[in-house]
């Protein structure tokens, strides 16, 4: 149980700049999972947390205590990796007991440990078993074992579902969940898997080429995506982007080939005629005329629901509606966005528009 | 699923008719090579006066165990007995093999693992002695053990041996195939360098590290040019060297001794490369990872 603060935290690779000054506080408890493309330093970030690289500016401090310059070892962190990186040559239960005998721990306290964790995760059944004769669920609950065992201040996750099927990726991510509730250790999860992501996290730090693009709840982060990239990332299938111009004094959005969308909840800044884009989510199109036109051109029924691809106009984007139900036997779809849940974004900056001051916040929960 | 059966009874067909031209080939290397050992084999076990008149037989006399006894105990000819010989020969193998395997082991260790200046400056004067085999550096060489007075010593006919690139490349290569996340694994665990060498990497590649021990245990037994050269004394000839000095006069030579010491210098090499290959080959086929 532990604090952790980021202060400014920077890392540049000879001349590439790979993070660009991360500030983060993490309350005792708290799993933050942290959610990118593929290079957008994320993984760089926990490697810094760990110790296994040093920021080029910055400071980290866990629990108070400023941990930036000590080595992996004495940073009371353990990390879960992406390949598990168990030790190949020695059994769970040394696999598990390798950080206690360092610490100098006694035989009957780490014999304790490692029986009680792995009971814990269910594998005490595998204890004198090499890793190679584990299957690949059995090997990621070892490697969650050797941090748990450790019982370290801070957890890290580098991706650890990754290199699992699709069914036993949905089964441990929920029993990481409920393990780091139970054990109510500070947590940094990194992945790419927007899924994990929602599920997993109290908290989402969206990075976007190595800077934050968005702290919030999951919820949050989904329904109040703060620019256009989180709006692009999160959610699938992905949100629609609309090019648009603010009218009415701002109190609405005339989408480009398509309808005069007020808004509900505020006027939105900037005189009109200023360039946004519209995000509206593809379950936020509904059935029904006064909206697009869409001729549309792939239909992908997911059974309880139904995922169109189409256009308004050849040339258009491509616009992606979410309709429960069969699929639709038109090759003409009307639709109309459902206003209460818009999101507006400034076309220059990317940056989520709220309504200006003074106006009720989006939607009363 | 009839279509798979079909395809798996062609090959069982096909195992069923021998590669005649191919096992003829194998056939006559066989016997390239045996031939010479059978033929060392027999000789050790003949009279020598009827070796030195022409009349080797090809099958086994009746003398064997006698010529054995005598050379390993007595020697022959007034050479030093093929015990001490023997013994010579096996300290200067697993000196040179072990203390080949620790250097390059250390090097290799930090050329891999560790970030410090001059690195590859480093790992390149490492790879250059490759090109610098004590046959080629012979007479410097001479003439260092000379000045540091190892000349005829155990010391003298090991060390200059010991040093050279070979096995830092493999260890290079084996500890560059290591996951990073091995490595950083053991660090999040609290493991300095040393323990990570000892507890993580030497485990790892312990395969490696057998199929090389064996390399460099029969490549320390065959050394010749140098002994030769560093060890005037006859205490410190090694069974490769002894052998020669066994044959002295043509028509005094004893035929039989020399024949039964080659057989003897052979066993200790065949017997590590027998008994660490079952190791090694078990290591690699069962695969760690």
């Amino acid at each position: 149980m532990a604090t952790l603060e980021l202060h400014g935290l920077r890392k540049s690779f000879g001349a590439t700049a790979v993070l660009h000054g991360i500030d983060l506080a993490m309350p005792s408890g708290e799993m933050l999972v942290i959610v990118g493309a593929s290079g957008c330093g994320k993984s760089t970030l926990l490697r810094l947390v760990a110790g296994l690289e040093r920021p080029s500016a910055g400071r980290i401090v866990l629990d108070g205590r400023d941990i930036t310059s000590l080595d992996p070892a004495q940073r009371d962190i353990a990390m879960v990796f992406q390949n598990y990186a168990l030790y190949p040559h020695m059994t769970v239960f040394d696999n598990m007991a390798y950080g206690l005998r360092i610490r100098g721990l006694s035989r009957d306290e780490i014999r304790r440990r490692v029986e009680q964790t792995g009971a814990l995760l269910g594998i005490d059944a595998l204890l004198a078993r090499k890793p190679r004769q584990l299957s690949g669920g059995q090997r990621q609950r070892v490697a969650m074992g050797r941090a748990i065992v450790r019982e370290p201040a801070l957890f890290l996750f580098d991706e650890p579902l990754s290199n699992l099927d699709a069914k036993l990726r949905v089964q441990m991510r929920a029993e990481i969940r409920r393990l780091q509730r139970r054990l109510g250790v500070t947590s940094l999860y990194v992945t790419h898997d927007q899924t994990e992501a929602m599920t997993l996290g109290d908290r989402l730090l969206v990075m976007n080429q190595g800077r934050p693009a968005q702290l919030a709840t999951p919820m949050e982060v989904f329904e109040r995506p703060a620019d256009l990239f989180v709006a692009g990332f999160i959610g699938a299938p992905a949100m629609n982007l609309l090019p648009a111009r603010l009218a009415r004094n701002g109190g609405a959005a005339a989408i480009e080939d398509g309808p005069l969308m007020a808004f509900p909840d505020g006027r939105r800044p900037g005189p009109d005629g200023r360039r946004l884009i519209v995000g509206i989510r593809p379950e936020h199109l509904l059935a029904g005329a006064g909206g697009f036109d869409l001729i549309v051109e792939l239909v992908e029924p997911l059974g309880s629901e139904t995922l169109v691809h189409g256009r308004t106009a050849p040339e258009r984007d491509l616009i992606v509606v979410k309709l429960p139900g069969p699929p639709p036997a038109d090759t003409i779809l009307s639709v109309r966005p459902d206003p209460a849940h818009l999101h507006v974004f400034d076309a220059d900056t990317g940056q989520r528009l709220d309504p200006s001051s003074g106006q009720p916040a989006l939607r009363p929960p | 699923m009839s279509a798979t059966a079909l395809t798996a009874d062609d090959i069982v067909v096909a195992r069923e008719r021998p590669d005649w031209l191919a096992h003829g080939i194998l056939s006559l290397g066989v016997l390239l090579f045996a031939f010479p050992l059978w033929l060392a084999l027999a000789g050790s076990t003949q009279d020598s006066d009827a070796i030195r008149r022409g009349d080797l037989s090809l099958l086994p006399g009746p003398d064997g165990v006698a010529t054995y006894a005598h050379v390993l105990v007595h020697g022959s000819m007034g050479a030093a007995p093929v015990w001490h010989m023997l013994l010579i020969s096996a300290g200067m193998a697993l000196v040179i093999a072990a203390g080949k395997i620790v250097v390059s082991l250390l090097s290799a260790f930090a050329v891999v693992f560790f970030r410090f200046p001059f690195r590859r400056t480093a790992f390149w004067a490492i790879f250059i002695t490759l090109m610098l085999p004590v046959e080629v550096r012979i007479i410097p060489t001479y003439a260092v053990m000379a000045r540091f007075g190892l000349i005829n010593t155990f010391t003298g006919l090991t060390v200059p041996l010991i040093a050279s690139a070979t096995a830092t490349l493999l260890f290079r290569q084996v500890f560059a195939a290591i996951p990073d996340e091995l490595v950083e694994a053991a660090r999040m665990d609290g493991a300095g360098p040393l323990r990570f060498l000892r507890d993580i990497l030497l485990p790892v590649s312990a395969a490696n590290l057998a199929a090389l021990f064996v390399i460099l245990f029969v490549y320390g037994w065959n050394q010749y040019l140098w002994p030769l050269l560093v060890a005037t004394n006859p205490r410190l000839d090694p069974v490769v060297i002894g052998i020669v000095q066994m044959i002295g006069v043509e028509a005094e030579t004893d035929w039989a001794g020399v024949m039964a010491a080659s057989v003897l210098a052979l066993l200790p090499p065949v017997l590590v490369v027998v008994l660490m290959q079952r190791w090694f080959v078990a290591g690699l086929t069962e695969g760690e990872k």
